[in-house]
């Protein structure tokens, strides 16, 4: 214990740690490459031993340099660090016009995105930073065959920080591993996709003043819906929190994201119309095309929840509704008139949220 | 009834479960060992009825988290000068590194070279590990 925290304050030396007794880890110097080796309980005993050692001397928290491939890779307490950031530059972005000059972002998308792609360039040009990347992997050298280590190795030779959409599980994770530089996950095929989730939680701490005590509906495609499994380990470190699952049983959460729950309490069900009255929350999602295999599949559960004024005559007054984006049917558009309605704001918050994690993770503060 | 003769300096896994002594000769390749190796199968146990024993006539590194896969409840002797000096016991490991593949088709490691996978052990009582990259259950069945 001992040992390791001395070898932790003294990371930038860091060379070798045995891990167990058995395995020995090459550190090449910087925490976040040693961070990439542990699974997040690992991780977070060590990054809270390092911000312990640190505290004091960065306001208590080490944020720079570091990875962000699922929400867990990031303290409740660091969380919180970023949305006060996020709260500051809602109030007076314009003391952040120049936060991220002359850094580059590189974004990475092997998969077609617009929004979370636009949400990422608007954020980092509007912190008076820069942009490289590409939204066609047809276009770049993995057509031809390269790695996605050599890609990683190769863009961490020009930019500052790395954003990734790549359609296949554990892609970002095995990412990070060859990289020098930050790389933020923005979606692994159906696994994980951390920066929605902080814009989730910053619209909710921000239209509902909390994150805990909270009852959170979650409906539609809870199977591959990415954005839902990232939202469920989230929220599921916040006290009071209860989840209420609706889906068709062909699209029921994984048993692994249910084992995954620790400390919420949840249910399941089938009917969205019967738990209206108790959420605060309603988190509704796409049935995603892309994720079928059968389009007749596709089209017999596409429609099996869709959210339309009748059944927000049972929602609470003070109930708020999300929605990730792109919707295609499941609200329809007479609930966008609802004041409840909240998933235009929370593209908003998307782009904020990204701008405070981005000046987090390449350790910018605002204007001179 | 066959006699083995008693180690002098060695190693013996001991308490096997019935035909793992095969797999774990295979896992950890005692084949290509240039040592005295000798794989016992269905000896009788008071305590298990049958079991499988491995003597290497060696003092060898051994990989304790493919044993402790295989078979959680095996026992390693070390012995010196024919007295046993050591016993280990092993356990199920929280996690193994290099063993288990991943089954997910979608998963990364399907499509990207990765030397050494990671998996953490999620349910001891299946044997379910999850992959450290997409977080798929495996169920290890021994013979990866």
């Amino acid at each position: 214990m001992t040992a390791v925290s001395e070898s932790l304050i003294q990371y930038e030396r860091l060379e070798r740690l045995t891990h167990k007794g058995h395995s020995v880890f090459f550190c090449n110097g910087l925490l976040r490459q040693f961070l990439t080796f542990l699974d997040f309980q690992e991780r977070s005993f060590f990054v809270s031993i390092f911000n312990f050692a640190q505290r004091g001397k960065e306001g208590g928290f080490i944020m720079t340099g570091r990875h962000l491939i699922e929400p867990r890779d990031f303290t409740v307490e660091e969380l919180e660090k970023i949305f006060q950031l996020a709260e500051q530059i809602l109030d007076a972005p314009e003391r952040f016009l120049d936060a991220c000059k002359g850094k580059l972002l590189a974004t990475l998308f092997y998969e077609p995105s617009t929004r979370t792609r636009f949400s990422f360039e608007a954020a980092m040009l509007r912190l008076g930073g820069s942009i490289i990347g590409f939204d066609d992997p047809n276009a770049s050298s993995t057509a031809k065959g390269e790695s996605l280590s050599d890609t990683i190795r190769t863009v961490g030779a020009y930019a500052d920080a790395i954003v990734m959409r790549h359609p296949r599980e554990g892609s970002a994770k095995l990412a990070s591993e060859s990289s020098h530089i930050p790389v933020i996950n923005a979606g692994d095929g159906g696994h994980q996709h951390p920066t929605q989730t902080l814009t989730d939680l910053l619209t909710i701490r921000q239209e509902k003043g909390r994150l805990n005590n909270l009852t959170i509906g979650v409906c539609g495609d809870l199977k591959f819906g990415r954005t839902i499994h990232s939202l469920i380990r989230a929220m599921d470190r916040y006290e009071g929190i209860k989840f209420v699952f609706v889906s068709p049983e062909e699209l029921e959460l994984p048993t692994y994201v249910k084992e995954e729950i620790e400390q919420a309490e949840y249910v399941e069900t089938r009917d969205l119309e019967a738990v209206m009255g108790e959420l605060d929350i309603l988190y509704m999602s796409r049935v995603q095309r892309e994720r079928f295999v059968s389009e007749e599949e596709y089209l017999r559960l596409k429609d099996t929840y869709i959210l339309n004024p009748e059944k927000m005559e049972l929602a609470k007054e003070d109930a708020m509704i999300l929605h990730p984006l792109p919707r295609v049917n499941e609200i329809s558009v007479e609930v966008d008139k609802d004041p409840r309605a909240k998933y235009f704001e929370q593209a908003h918050y998307g782009m904020i949220v990204r701008m405070a994690l981005l000046m987090t993770v390449l350790g910018v503060k605002e204007n001179d | 009834m066959i006699n083995v003769s008693k180690l002098k300096k060695g190693l013996v896994i001991d308490h096997i479960a019935e035909g793992s002594g095969y797999r774990i000769f295979r896992q950890l390749k005692l084949d290509q060992l240039e040592d005295v190796v000798v794989l016992m199968r269905n000896v009788p146990s008071q305590k298990m009825g049958k079991k499988d024993v491995i003597k290497i006539e060696n003092h060898i590194d051994l990989d304790l988290e493919v044993l402790g896969l295989i078979d959680p409840h095996a026992t390693i002797n070390i012995v010196e000068n024919g007295n046993r000096v050591k016993k280990i016991r092993l356990a199920l490991p929280k996690r193994v590194e290099g063993i288990l593949k991943c089954k997910n088709p979608r998963c990364i490691t399907q499509y990207e070279k990765v030397d050494a996978p990671i998996f953490y052990l999620s349910d001891e009582e299946s044997k379910t590990y999850r992959c450290s990259y997409c977080d798929s259950p495996t169920h290890f069945q021994g013979g990866e």
